[in-house]
């Protein structure tokens, strides 16, 4: 069977009205979570991994997707209407969104964010379904070292190249792959960090660390900060767009899918860059230039577009060679470990209809998303009248349950506090959650390549680099690495141009501290 | 001195209207507090900036002496109930709203504290229909 074949079964699994339920269910808990600031899809997808337990697996990723496209979308409501980004990759709309909100076009701005979205998300769900399938047929031809090349390689962007801070994410890292060192040795069968205790052998389960650092520990965090002013919302009506509008925004939503699907796609992930440099390239572009600053719809359009193609891009590497770069890729992969299937290059050999039916369901939830979202902005942005102790309570207590459901022993919720404890303190001192939870997930998987990988060569370190592409991607590792600070030496004032705001709404609830 | 419990909504500003009224009438000072409880990120009954520019302008030209406050992270009976604790402080003007038994029991009423437990004459106001 070809592509199309698959993909059109694809859809005859996904419109069952039992998997269109869940589809649903997913939008509007993803665009509900999205608006609220502090509460992302990385957090909802791990607070919901329990289902997994009795929902099939087609269905529990139906819902998965929804949320994590419902959660851009949602992103981008509060970015404009609050001036608070509700998820870092909607940081650039705030800028041009909330000018636009003031200026009392905060309708055209929802409007323009809403279809930009959804145009950018069905050309990435599109360019997803032609890419995946061929990386991941090239993929299986790889042998270990090249494997074990590429995952490193996604380690180091994730940590290096995101972020505003190099050492913060270096301790996120090795912070999670101490975790996931955790357990019984696989070959020698030696118990390692596991102080004696028997629970601990067979690892600390990735759903525990996910729930308590996405969940604890922001329930934590925002207890420390319970009471702050309110911040000042602008009213809105349904969002429409006028003829004008619509002739500006159409350009920037394609320029900033062209940013945002390959900078997706890439194992450096992230939709803090793409978003970036659409917004410069719309500046630049613009023939409202003076607009920018005060509310330039093209400001808009663009970063939104990107964020949501860049969101479709990350599922490129995850589901073609089984690499999360993004928080909430991390987490739907621990859910495939949790039905038992092994992510990597094989599962569009092995689970094909269960891929296809993920990718059909992206383009419905896309679709779902663009009409529930029109006409329900405004009750969207009555969402964040909800006082936060209750919201919170619910989250710590389906936290608690999510982290007892795993093995129902009592010492993951000891571990649950540990690492929500660890949370609230990486939030306090500003180090990125992501590394740790890619390390945690990918840790053991490397180690295992590498002992493979060693094993063939018989014990030989050069055998690290017989393969062509291992070779080429230590090659761009080296590169990645260097860059800036060959940069650095060439243009001392550039430099600044290369931050990422990655962490910036970290250091925003830090300061507001 | 009067005090008036102020929240963004009609019952706020009725409240607002009588108290103004009533310090013109008395020649005395107004007192309006604006509290928020601060744990949601929007609260529609908190005054927003605008608002508070127009308070401040009707305030004015009624060459009224006052002081507006806007506290966060408080309980709004509780700090009605110190504002009313100054000697100079005679009378509590707070908008009310009709709730069936069902919507008294589910959301603590402000209102419902503030008429048995303020020692000093309340006057309780209702918008116009």
């Amino acid at each position: 069977m070809n592509n199309l074949d698959w993909l059109i079964q694809g859809f005859e699994q996904a419109a069952t009205p039992m998997n269109l339920l869940y589809a649903v269910i997913g939008v509007l808990l993803g665009t509900a979570v999205g608006v609220l600031p502090g509460i992302g899809p990385a957090m909802t997808v791990a607070l919901l991994l329990p289902i997994t337990y009795n929902v099939s697996p087609s269905a529990a990723f139906i819902m998965f997707a929804g949320i994590f496209y419902g959660g851009m979308y949602g992103g981008s409501t509060t970015s404009i209407l609050l001036n608070t980004p509700g998820e870092s990759s909607s940081v650039i709309t705030a800028i041009e969104g909330n000018k636009m909100a003031r200026a009392g076009r905060a309708a055209q701005a929802l409007a323009t964010a809403a279809i930009g979205s959804f145009v950018a998300g069905t050309i990435g769900t599109i360019l997803l379904a032609a890419f995946a399938p061929a990386i991941s047929r090239f993929a299986v031809t790889l042998g270990a070292p090249s494997y074990l090349a590429i995952m490193l390689f996604a380690l180091v962007a994730v940590t290096a190249v995101l972020g505003a801070s190099k050492m913060r994410g270096a301790i996120s890292l090795f912070l999670g792959l101490g975790i996931g060192v955790v357990g019984i040795d696989f070959l020698t069968g030696q118990p390692r960090a596991t102080f004696g205790l028997p629970q601990l052998s067979d690892g600390i389960d990735i759903v525990v660390v996910a729930v308590a650092i996405f969940a604890v520990g922001e329930a934590l965090w925002v207890a420390a900060h319970l009471r702050r002013r309110p911040a000042e919302v602008i009213p809105v009506g349904r969002p429409w767009m006028g003829r004008d509008d619509w002739r500006r925004s159409w350009k920037p939503w394609l320029r900033g899918t062209a940013f945002g699907f390959p900078f997706g796609a890439l194992p450096a992930g992230g939709a803090e860059l793409p978003t970036f440099l659409s917004y410069i390239t719309e500046k630049r572009l613009s023939k409202h230039k003076a607009e920018f600053g005060k509310g330039a719809i093209e400001g808009v359009a663009g970063p939104e577009a990107a964020n949501n193609a860049s969101a479709a891009g990350t599922l490129v590497p995850m589901l073609s060679l089984g690499l999360p770069t993004n928080a909430t890729a991390a987490v739907m992969l621990t859910a495939f470990v949790s039905y038992g299937i092994q992510p990597g290059p094989t599962l569009f050999e092995k689970e094909p209809l269960l891929i296809w039916t993920l990718i059909a369901s992206l383009f419905i939830g896309n679709l779902l998303l663009l009409v529930l979202n029109l006409p329900l902005a405004p009750i969207w942005a009555k969402l964040l009248r909800t006082p936060r102790p209750y919201l919170y309570a619910g989250i710590l207590f389906f936290a608690a349950l999510g982290a007892l459901a795993v093995n129902v022993q009592a010492v993951d919720l000891a571990l649950l506090l540990v690492f929500g404890l660890l949370g609230l303190m990486m939030r306090r001192f500003g180090l990125p959650v992501l590394p740790l939870i890619i390390g945690v997930i990918l840790g053991p998987r490397i180690e295992r390549q590498l002992r493979q990988a060693l094993q063939l060569a018989g014990g030989d370190w050069t055998g690290l680099f017989t393969e062509p592409v291992a070779i080429v991607v230590y090659v761009l590792m080296a590169m990645l690495l260097l860059m800036p600070l060959v940069l650095r030496l060439l243009h001392r004032s550039e430099e600044t141009l290369l931050v990422v705001e990655d962490d910036r709404d970290q250091q925003e609830k830090a300061a507001q501290a | 001195m009067i005090v008036v419990g102020y929240s963004a909504d009609p019952f706020g500003r009725a409240a607002l209207e009588h108290g103004i009224a009533e310090a013109t009438l008395r020649g005395t000072t107004l007192r309006i507090v604006n509290s928020t409880a601060g744990d949601a990120y929007v609260d529609a009954a908190f005054a927003q900036s605008g608002e508070v520019d127009t308070i401040e302008e009707r305030l004015a030209k009624c060459s009224l002496e006052f002081e507006l406050s806007q506290p966060v992270g408080v309980d709004a009976a509780e700090e009605l109930l110190k504002a009313m604790e100054p000697d100079d402080a005679e009378l509590l003007v707070i908008g009310v709203r009709h709730r069936n038994p069902v919507g008294k029991l589910l959301l603590g009423s402000v209102s419902q504290r503030l008429l048995p437990e303020c020692p000093k004459p309340v006057l309780a106001v209702k918008p116009e229909q």
